[in-house]
């Protein structure tokens, strides 16, 4: 991305802590996260457990709302939404892809894939299209009517991405994408966000505990003790990153 | 968005197929017993009337003695002369006709064939009050009526027994002690309410009362009454009437009695409709009982998709759309159930039908009602855990084992 110096980020966090509990059991999971964005990144977060990567994540996925702080996405101040709004958000500018991949059983790969597009309203046939063309990305066309029990682990991951990218979002949000994956399907996983952040300029959030997997990073975000450690740009993807 | 939500909760009843089949049995039983109960009571109430119509609608029973039997102890009554019949039909405004009965019990006799059967004497006013059609022959003509011929038109019953079914008109056959003419058979009537109608010969009440009774008694009188006019009027005058003719003085009970059929009918009417209601409202507690399966299963349903409703939250379905999809799936397993419940009564009704000896019938509005009933169910005890699903956090959603 050239010419986004002057230009806001897609997305700032200032001074952002979020507080669990409250009295003597209360834990301070954030104490004051500063971090921007810019569009069409490919950010992996990482960090120990407990060092708030993931509550951060969720701030960002607009799923859980800071203690404190401002939130900024394109310039919209997020922490003011309520629960609705901030769905309505997740559905028209988010992406997500779990660990545990999280398709719906019993479910046929593209019914899994037209999922967000029920929610926004498209008809039957603009669905179908959409969703083949999502699958057909993530080379999983032929495999459509399999259901989630019928595919193996790295095809089950390429469906739950075909399902995040299927509303051409602005931002994909993975959690932890190639947790439950062997190192083979795992590099084919990053390849695929790799591709779709390049060619699709999604930008692409990505907690990792791996730095081979962080590796495929522009940007590589170190966490710990609830707050960003040290920011890493990349100038070369798929250069070594320390754990 | 209802349509899409209509399309998430028939795709999730379709996934679960077994588990709501199950889900939904309470309502099918509960909405095909209520149909078929009151169903069932409607027709045998519309049987009851039918069987109390072929009295004749419009007709008093006028006996001697009070209520049914003949009273307690005391001097028995004196029965009716053809005079009481004259004066009730010449001087009461309302009355179409009076018919006469005399009745009593004989063997008839044909070609070997006999049966016991029971007489009754009467006149031509007998097929105004109640009217008989012939099924072949003739009725018999005034002349015999006065000549107290030994002629005699017999019920399908008596047909069947003496002559097999055959052709009776034209015979001679034997009844106690007199042999007699068969000008006629009456067309069948079936089981009334007080026995087979169909077994029984008709004569000229002249010859009965000639060659049976040995008297010119009368034991009842069929009354029948303009529709114009009130039953109750009616049967008012004919008690003064026959209180002034038989001496009884004031402050004295009747020594007689009068039945309105329509009267009859209606207790009878009531008394089923009340039954009809009873077991219906018996019916319907399964109904509730099987809503709090449907809510019952739908609790179990969110517990279990716990992680779908996050993944749906997540993906960016708002709280209501959430509320709605579980709302919707469990009006849509309600009227599913609904649906099969009428389908189910319809089979039921159709099995029982010749077996209550009832009339087929089909109530729109019972089916209409046991289906809303149905999809006021699935919104009342859906509503429940459809907000306990909305209300889910979705990263603890999506958290779930």
């Amino acid at each position: 991305m050239t010419g986004t110096l002057m230009a806001d980020p897609l997305i700032r966090l200032r001074d952002v802590t979020k507080v669990y509990g409250s009295g003597a059991t209360q834990f301070q999971a954030l104490k004051g996260v500063d971090l921007d964005i810019k569009a069409g990144d490919f950010v992996a977060v990482m960090g120990p457990s407990g060092s708030g990567k993931s509550t951060t994540m969720n701030i960002l996925g607009c799923l859980d709302v800071p203690s404190a702080g401002e939130f900024l996405f394109r310039g919209h101040h997020i922490e003011r939404l309520d629960r609705d709004q901030r769905a309505l958000l997740r559905r028209r500018y988010l992406g997500f892809v779990f660990q545990g991949f999280n398709l719906l059983s019993r479910t046929s790969a593209l019914e899994n894939v037209e999922l967000p597009l029920l929610y926004r309203g498209d008809d039957k046939r603009a669905r179908r299209e959409a969703a083949m063309g999502a699958l057909e990305k993530v080379g999983l066309d032929r495999w459509w009517d399999h259901t989630p029990a019928e595919l193996s682990g790295g095809q089950q991951q390429r469906v739950a991405i075909a399902r995040a990218i299927v509303t051409s979002p602005d931002v994909l949000l993975a959690d932890e994408p190639t947790g439950n994956l062997d190192s083979e399907r795992s590099v084919e996983i990053m390849e695929l966000l790799t591709d779709l952040n390049r060619t699709n300029g999604i930008t692409v959030l990505m907690v990792t505990h791996e730095p081979d997997m962080a590796a495929f990073a522009r940007t590589v975000v170190h966490f710990k003790d609830g707050l960003v450690e040290r920011i890493e740009a990349r100038h070369r993807q798929g250069q070594a990153v320390e754990a | 968005m209802f349509g899409t939500t209509l399309v998430l909760a028939l795709r999730s009843i379709r996934r679960h197929l077994l588990r709501s089949f199950l889900t939904i049995l309470g309502i099918v039983i509960g909405v095909g017993a209520v149909v078929t109960m009151v169903t069932l009571g409607k027709a045998t109430t519309a049987a009851v009337q039918q069987q109390i119509s072929a009295l004749g609608t419009n007709v008093l029973q006028v006996r001697p003695g009070q209520g049914f039997g003949r009273g307690g102890g005391g001097p028995r009554p004196p029965e009716f002369d053809q005079a009481d019949v004259e004066a009730i039909a010449n001087q009461v405004a309302g009355v179409t006709a009076v018919a006469p009965q005399a009745s009593t019990t004989a063997t008839a006799i044909y070609e070997g064939a006999n049966w016991s059967t029971s007489i009754n004497g009467t006149t031509s006013a007998f097929l105004t009050v109640q009217p008989w059609p012939l099924s072949a022959g003739r009725y018999w003509t005034a002349a015999e009526q006065e000549a107290g011929k030994a002629v005699c038109l017999i019920g399908n019953t008596v047909r069947q027994n003496l002559y097999r079914g055959g052709d009776a008109v034209g015979t001679r056959m034997r009844l106690g002690n007199i042999s007699c003419d068969v000008i006629g058979t009456l067309s069948k009537r079936g089981q009334g309410g007080f026995g087979d109608q169909d077994d029984v010969v008709v004569m000229p009440i002249k010859a009965v009362q000639r060659r049976f009774t040995g008297s010119r008694d009368i034991r009842l009188m069929l009354v029948g009454v303009d529709s114009a006019y009130s039953t109750d009027t009616v049967q008012a005058q004919i008690a003064d009437l026959l209180r002034q003719r038989r001496r009884i003085t004031d402050g004295k009970d009747d020594d007689f009695n009068i039945f309105d059929t329509a009267q009859i009918r209606d207790t009878l009417t009531g008394t089923t409709t009340l039954l009809t209601r009873i077991v219906a409202a018996v019916a319907g507690i399964s109904l509730v009982v099987g809503g709090i399966g449907i809510m019952n299963i739908m609790l179990v349903s969110v517990t279990e998709r716990t992680r779908e409703i996050g993944i749906r939250l997540a993906i960016g379905a708002v709280a209501r759309e959430v509320l709605l999809q579980f709302l919707v799936e469990a009006v849509a397993l309600s009227c599913l159930g609904g649906i099969i419940g009428l389908i189910l009564a319809q089979g039921v009704i159709l099995a029982l039908v010749p077996l209550m000896q009832v009339p087929w019938t089909f109530d729109p509005q019972i089916n209409l009602i046991a289906f809303a009933i149905s999809a006021v169910i699935g919104v009342v005890f859906g509503y429940f855990p459809a907000r306990r699903a909305a209300a889910l956090n979705p990263i603890d959603a999506l958290r779930h084992e």
